[in-house]
């Protein structure tokens, strides 16, 4: 049973936007290509801009399933593709012994047989009945010798396993990298995908974002906010906000009942927006009354 | 048609220094097919998508797109005037590879020994007016004699040959084990493999966390202070780079300049003129806690990942009235695994921490590397043997 897929650049917009993710042109165009040239999409950009949303969102809206892998140093082969059931093989060994069975090339057979395997999220990616998402998230964050291992699953939608042969994939996954760029992913695993850099959104954007994703705020608080964060990021900041940081800012300011930003509310929840001690003493020290000060000068406070 | 026209624009892009093989030249034919061609956006965005590998190309992708799909007569022009030549290759001018060359080919007609002859006694003679800093932003160029046949051959050796200034770190992956004693784990999997092999032993196998040089960031002072060493530094990691070692390389005096691909090229000369054609700022001023704060700001995220170790090469003398050296000093600290502090202006044995920019330093350090009277790569070289300072002892 295989997917259907949408058919324009339009549709991709429209089915993200059925599941409450708004994406501009750019992003769904490279998302279009990636489903329908069959070619993994690889998503770059600064932490909280909506790229493993994206993924999330693609798997409900196209109503598959989602397996993802989440990086880390030293990620190896058994904890994302495949391992072998070593406790049951064992046990297997143990029984043929005990029933004195000789017939060796049985055994072996049965030891690296399909129910000896133990499937992980990148084996389970290319054995789905039907095309799953796979998402492979922070890949920065893995070891250089895992975009190796990677390479052949993505160009090939296979996976050889040594002592048992070739998983080919019948429903291939499709499949999205993201990476916050903590380091240069090697240019061969780059050449086998699509690439977007996803960048911060514009106001227009932003504010239909934080509309949908945190409701409750008024109009004239939504604008105050996103006005607020757009102005953060061109300061000379440690790490700027991103998409998420402002949702979870609206949801902090509703829940405390501020009807509109001031110096107050802004200190008292600053931590939301800026994680790093050396931003939020910055922002303490003036630029919090200077950027509401411009606010004020848009007539928007 | 449109065909003829992808084609044409990706040998733009290639001239442009983008890297593109023929297998993407395809998919974007197939990608411009598929979105059609009614929006300029959509094509612009199918393109982008399949033709770039790293936003920092997007610029030069946007412009040549611009000019390119709005005149393709303009292509030729566009190619010699609007984007810059990446390439950096330098097959055109041969490059001045005077000193090594001029001793081969002399070396035909007569055998003369080869002159180790003190490439610093030029600069030596000039040091007093260099032994000075400012925060003054003075543009020059460094003019790098190229290497004697001497050097490159004590350089090729240091390299291969030199302690690292950082301690291998463990990884999260494994190495079989002679046994379980020294650290081993039971490798089940290879283990049974082994039994498959042969039924009627268990030979039970081990493995141990991998223990690896971790990549090295060399942050490389060049302002007028350092500038006799500037020279020997940059031999030294051009040496470590071809130990295949990962390595990035920026320098600082009154900017941050990142030179790691130039010095990626493998000879010597090339690498220096090259890194010395990027770099602007040359025996300038010195503007330490800038720099290490824009340098913690644009570029630790990226290079310092996985227990990346930063050797930091400066006299830590500094003029900036604008940065906070201390603060700068004490958050590359947290982000780097190790920072070794790497100071080749003490020439005398008694050294005291009296300079402020050195006591706001000495505390975030982790390992302490004087090197008295550092005039060749061979000084360097003991310095690394020698045992580290305890940067604390300093202080006090």
């Amino acid at each position: 049973m295989s997917l259907t897929l949408p058919e324009s650049v339009d549709a991709v917009i429209e089915l993200l936007a059925a599941e409450n993710y708004v994406c501009d042109r750019q992003l769904a165009t490279a998302l279009f290509l990636s489903l329908k040239l069959r070619r993994p999409l690889f998503l770059e950009g600064a932490p909280g801009v909506g790229k493993t949303e994206l993924a999330k969102t693609l798997a409900r809206a196209l109503n598959t399933q989602l397996l993802r892998v989440q990086c880390y140093e030293g990620l190896d082969v058994a904890q994302t593709a495949y391992e072998w059931n070593v406790a049951r093989q064992m046990i297997e060994i143990r029984l043929a012994e005990a029933v004195h069975d000789t017939d060796r090339e049985a055994l072996t057979r049965n030891l690296y047989s399909r129910q000896m395997l133990i499937e992980r999220p990148l084996l389970q990616a290319l054995t789905q009945t039907r095309s799953p998402v796979l998402l492979i998230d922070e890949l920065d964050r893995a070891d250089e010798p895992f975009d190796a291992f990677l390479l052949e699953v993505l160009a090939e939608n296979q996976l050889t396993i040594p002592e048992y042969g070739t998983v080919v994939a019948a429903e291939p996954p499709i499949t999205l990298i993201t990476s916050n760029r903590t380091r240069e992913i090697h240019d061969a695993l780059k050449r086998r995908c699509l690439y977007h850099w996803v960048g911060f959104p514009s106001v227009e954007r932003e504010l239909d974002i934080v509309r949908l994703k945190a409701p409750g705020a008024s109009e004239r608080l939504y604008r105050q906010v996103v006005e607020f964060v757009q102005r953060m990021r061109t300061l000379d900041l440690f790490k700027s906000p991103g998409v998420a940081e402002t949702i979870d800012w609206t949801h902090a300011l509703v829940a405390l009942n501020t009807l509109q930003l001031d110096p107050a509310s802004v200190q008292d929840t600053l931590g939301v927006l800026l994680k790093h001690q050396d931003d939020l003493v910055k922002m303490q020290n003036g630029d919090t009354a200077k950027l509401l000060d411009e606010l004020r000068a848009k007539a928007l406070l | 048609m449109i065909a003829d026209n992808i084609v044409h624009f990706a040998r733009v892009l290639r001239g442009a220094g983008l890297g593109l093989g023929p297998d993407r030249v395809l998919a974007a034919l197939a990608a411009v097919e598929l979105v059609g061609l009614q929006r300029r956006d959509d094509v612009h965005a199918a393109l982008s998508a399949v033709m770039l590998e790293r936003h920092e190309q997007q610029p030069l992708f946007d412009a040549a797109f611009d000019t390119f799909w709005r005149d393709p007569k303009l292509r030729e022009q566009m190619m010699t005037l609007r984007l810059p030549k990446i390439s950096g290759r330098g097959e055109e001018q041969g490059p001045p590879r005077a000193n090594r060359l001029a001793e081969a080919l002399s070396a035909l007609k007569a055998p003369e020994p080869p002159n180790p002859a003190h490439p610093t006694a030029k600069e030596e003679l000039q040091f007093d007016t260099h032994f000075s800093f400012s925060d003054r932003e003075r543009l020059q160029k460094a003019d790098f004699e190229t290497m004697t046949t001497a050097e490159y051959e004590l350089a090729k050796k240091l390299a291969e040959q030199m302690p690292l200034p950082v301690d291998p770190v463990r990884r999260r992956r494994h190495e079989p084990a002679a046994s379980a004693r020294d650290g081993g784990r039971l490798n089940l999997r290879a283990t049974l493999q082994r039994m498959a092999r042969q039924p009627h032993t268990l030979t039970p196998l081990y493995m141990r966390p991998r223990e690896e040089t971790p990549a090295l960031v060399v942050l490389l002072d060049i302002s007028g202070s350092m500038d006799r060493y500037s020279r020997l530094m940059l031999h030294y990691v051009h040496g470590l780079m071809r130990r295949a070692l990962k390595v990035h390389t920026l320098t600082f005096g009154t900017r941050l300049t990142n030179i790691t691909r130039c010095l990626k090229e493998r000879d010597p000369d090339v690498a220096l003129r090259l890194a010395d054609e990027q770099v602007q700022d040359w025996k300038g001023g010195t503007r330490i806690a800038s720099s290490l704060e824009e340098f913690n700001r644009l570029w630790a995220r990226r290079l310092l990942g996985a227990n990346a170790a930063l050797l930091l090469v400066t006299d830590g003398l500094d003029r900036d009235e604008h940065g906070d050296l201390s603060a700068a000093a004490a958050q590359l600290h947290r982000l780097a695994h190790r920072v070794v502090w790497l100071n080749p202006l003490l020439r005398y044995e008694g050294f005291q921490a009296k300079a402020s920019g050195v006591r706001a330093l000495l505390p975030h350090v982790d390992r302490f590397l004087p090197v008295h009277n550092l005039a060749s790569l061979a000084d360097l070289g003991a310095a690394l043997r020698s045992a580290p300072v305890a940067p604390q002892s300093l202080l006090h």
